[in-house]
């Protein structure tokens, strides 16, 4: 029933509560669906350039922009959950790993190319939401949070040590020279080395790898802003804001909310599938517990319920977690050159619990500033900064 | 139909192909190591620094060994540099180091934390790989991540020089020709405490195994499985505990009533502090008597730092090591003058390997006069050296293990101090250590391979 709902979002476009929001936002003077669009098309302008204005700043390389863009995928999908209908899944990350798993399997047993893997991913990973989140969804709030989170560490301890002829374990399911993969057998002869994902002949590592994974950022933000502004957004807001009335004014909440976990789930599988199609390896670290957490933080990092948050939380992250533990105390020294002897020594050892390992740190004091002064997230800080320059532009602060 | 300028005529032709087959066969030409240099490879440093990567652990259960290599690494940067004393680089023989870099460049790091996981692991190297342009790849003290990261360096076409790294398949069934392990296995850790075991507590024994649930415990369940095995133990159980369990003591209940009267504890880093000190000083095995024996405890793998960790635990515990900073010859004496002046403590074992990795590497490009991968790789393979703090070495091409003696250690009834707490009971030489390459199957992959320059 959520495809009907889907597609018949046209006529949402100038219901009041829509251009309340929209005034709210950026671009008030657009109708809903051109300014969509142009959000779109800066949202990819901004994505494909990312080589360039990322570079300053250490981060211009392929391996952590995919890894943007991935996880970007996996909380805009989360998003769509937690920020729209309001329940936070804590087992999300049990997606993320059933996709990867897929999309290895099916490198081993039919083709390289990426679309299958990729779409199979989505596949396993929206029947396993289905199951979850038929049993979860029976209850509501913490006990919906727990059950997800029990569901995700079964699927880990499952991962890890029960089904071991499916997942490999700890080790991890790779792919080996000698798997069978059919279709590219059926065309040409294996090589002496291992292959390498790819999309019609492009290989996809390093820079395709990364253009391929922000393509499908982008397609998934622009489903995900169509998904916002339709009826079915619609509901999902109205359940977070009081589902005991939607309840009332006679709609039947669980097959929304069932609709949106597992589209949301099969985010998290295509986010699983990519992370595989750029390094063929799936692990069972991927379903543990501290991912899921991971996509929590993420989005509330960024500001739950926007569109851009969820991306821009899970690229901070990935920025921490790759960039600042690898600062260590000579490169601190290096950034503090421009001081005295002494003063440099100071500012190392002020600055060094924070980097290195300590980026744990960082993250956890990031995560509380942000919580206790910016509650809508990142997105929040940018916005109240616009409304700050706006208002002293126009001499009025009007804005949210 | 109009002509187009832009098609080939047969002219054309046969002059672009006559021009590129002069072009591909010029490198057969020329001397070795000068066309090498021209090779387009991954990483090829173009400056004057060359930039090798360290990729440890920084939290997880085993982040001490972490921090213990990553001082070695920084240790072995500096002497290759030529500031320090030098420390076994004035050891190394047959050795071509210089002291002034490597190749003339001088030696950069960077690090990065593994987590203890496979995705962060490799997720770090490709960032060393990708955005610091690291030549060279070296850490570990996970075999898991070890295997995970050698497996992408072979892909990369970077060279992988493990750390720290202990499970059969590194060397084994995951080989790969990118990748050299100096550290031994559980196989010869196996060979050399059966013996050992046998003569301390007798050929009628009956073992329960405790396994970190990973590759290492796995192969060196097995390893020590069969060694014991074959000298008539019995195997009453093997419990697989998840690798970070931190308290064990669900594990270590029904050890006492199994009617085992050895527990076997494959476990390492926090893992095994954790696991020996809840069995010796909550369960109090080590005063048990099971059948008229005295219960006794074994950890196959364990070094200084672990023994610090486990404080009065580790006294009289069984195990084997890699290197031990009191060994009694001239290159483990410098190394631990070196290292102990540097940081105020005596390296570990974990801190040894990486050193000595570091350096193995600087010397076959010194020997191979370029860091062109395949040709550093034929340098390495096969390498037979001494002074480097075990005895005479040799890397074997077959599988890229090195061999060497193997020492049993025990724990010290009477340390004198906090680095003390080790004693060596019996050095186990190469020979008995050996073993054939192919029983654990495996292939090393290919020399050439595309990597990140393409």
């Amino acid at each position: 029933m959520s495809e009907t709902v889907l597609t018949s979002d046209k006529a949402m476009g100038k219901s009041p509560a829509e251009k309340d929001r929209k005034n709210a936002g950026m671009a008030g003077f657009l109708s809903s669906s051109n300014s969509d669009y142009l959000m779109a098309a800066l949202f990819a302008l901004a994505i494909f350039t990312m080589p360039l204005w990322l570079a300053p700043i250490g981060a211009g390389y392929p391996d952590i922009l995919q890894k943007f863009a991935i996880f970007g995928i996996f909380a805009l999908g989360f998003n769509i959950l937690f920020g729209f209908s309001g329940y936070l899944s804590f087992g999300h990350a049990a997606f993320l790993g059933a996709g990867s798993y897929a999309a290895v399997w099916m490198f081993k047993l039919l083709s390289m190319n990426a679309v299958l893997a990729v779409a199979f991913s989505i596949v396993i990973a929206g029947i396993f939401a289905l199951a979850i989140g038929f049993v979860s969804l029976r209850r509501s709030g913490i006990y919906f949070s727990i059950l997800t989170l029990a569901f995700a560490q079964m699927s880990y301890n499952l991962a890890y040590s029960v089904l071991t002829p499916i997942t490999n374990g700890e080790t991890g399911l790779q792919i080996s020279r000698t798997d069978p993969r059919v279709l590219d057998n059926m065309f040409r002869e294996p090589g002496a080395a291992l292959p390498v994902p790819d999309f019609f002949g492009i290989e996809l590592q390093g820079w395709p790898g990364f253009y391929f994974c922000a393509t499908l950022l982008v397609l998934a933000f622009f489903l995900t802003m169509r998904i916002k502004n339709s009826t079915f957004g619609m509901m999902l807001f109205a359940i977070k804001s009081n589902q005991n009335r939607m309840a009332y004014t006679g709609f039947s909440t669980r097959p929304y909310l069932l609709a949106a976990f597992v589209i949301s789930g099969m985010y998290a599988g295509l986010a699983g599938g990519l992370l595989a199609v750029t390094d063929p390896l799936a692990g069972a670290d991927r379903m543990q517990w501290t991912a899921s957490g991971e996509v929590v933080l993420m989005t509330i990092l960024g500001g739950v319920g926007t569109l851009l948050g969820p991306v821009i939380g899970a690229a901070v992250m990935k920025y921490l977690e790759q960039i600042f533990s690898s600062f260590n105390e000579g490169v601190l020294h290096r950034a503090f050159d421009f001081l005295t002897p002494e003063l440099q020594d100071l500012m190392v050892g002020i600055t060094s619990p924070f980097v290195g390992e300590g980026w744990h740190l960082t993250l956890g004091l990031m995560f509380m500033i942000v919580v206790i002064f910016l509650p809508g997230g990142i997105m929040e800080g940018l916005r109240r900064i616009a409304s700050a320059t706006r208002g002293r532009r126009a001499g009025s602060g009007d804005a949210n | 139909m109009p002509i187009d300028p832009s098609a080939w005529s047969r002219r054309r032709l046969l002059k672009t192909s006559a021009a590129v087959g002069a072009g591909l066969a010029m490198p057969h030409v020329l001397i070795r190591s000068a066309w090498a240099q021209d090779q387009a490879f991954c990483n090829n440093p173009s400056g004057d620094t060359v930039t090798l990567g360290f990729n440890v652990p920084q939290s997880g259960p085993y982040a001490d060994e972490g921090a213990d290599e990553l001082r070695a690494f920084q240790l072995a940067v500096k002497h290759l540099n030529g500031e320090g004393d030098g420390g076994m680089m004035n050891t190394l023989q047959p050795s071509s180091l210089k002291g002034n870099g490597i190749l003339g460049k001088k030696v950069a790091y960077v690090t990065g934390d593994t987590q203890t996981k496979s995705d962060a692991a490799r997720a770090s190297a490709k960032r060393m790989i990708e955005a610091d342009k690291a030549i060279m790849i070296s850490g570990g003290s996970s075999s898991g991540v070890a295997i995970a990261v050698q497996s992408l360096c072979q892909d990369m076409g970077v060279m992988f020089m493990a750390g720290l790294t202990h499970s059969n398949d590194t060397t084994g069934k995951d080989k790969r020709r990118y990748g050299f392990r100096h550290f031994f296995n559980a196989y010869m850790s196996g060979q050399a405490l059966g013996p050992v075991l046998a003569e301390e507590y007798g050929k009628d024994r009956r073992a329960y195994h405790l396994t970190a649930d990973y590759t290492w415990g796995w192969t060196q369940e097995e390893s020590i499985k069969n060694a014991t095995e074959g000298l008539g133990w019995e195997t009453v159980e093997a419990v697989r505990t998840p690798l970070g369990a931190g308290d064990f003591s669900q594990y270590l209940t029904p050890v006492l009533n199994s009617g085992a009267d050895v527990l076997i504890l494959n476990h390492y880093g926090g893992d095994m502090v954790n696991s020996l000190r809840q069995a010796v000083t909550q369960f109090d095995m080590r005063s048990k008597q099971v059948g008229g024996k005295d219960f006794q405890i074994v950890v196959p793998l364990f070094s200084e730092l672990m023994a610090q960790g486990a404080g009065e635990a580790v006294k009289g515990i069984l195990g084997t090591a890699n290197w031990d900073w009191k060994l009694d010859n001239e290159a483990s004496k410098v190394f631990a003058k070196s290292f102990g002046e540097e940081y105020g403590s005596p390296p570990s074992q974990a801190a040894h390997t990486c050193y000595v990795q570091t350096l193995l590497y600087a010397n076959a490009v010194e020997t191979a006069g370029t860091f062109y991968p395949p040709e550093v790789i034929k340098a390495l393979e096969g390498f037979e050296f001494d002074g480097m703090g075990n005895g005479p070495t040799l890397y074997r091409a077959e599988d890229h293990q090195c061999f060497k003696d193997v020492l049993v250690v025990r724990g010290k009834q009477e340390p004198t101090n906090q680095f003390d707490l080790m004693e060596i009971v019996k050095v186990v030489p190469r020979d008995q250590a050996t073993y054939d390459p192919s029983i654990f199957g495996g292939e090393l992959g290919p020399y050439e391979v595309k990597g990140c320059a393409a």
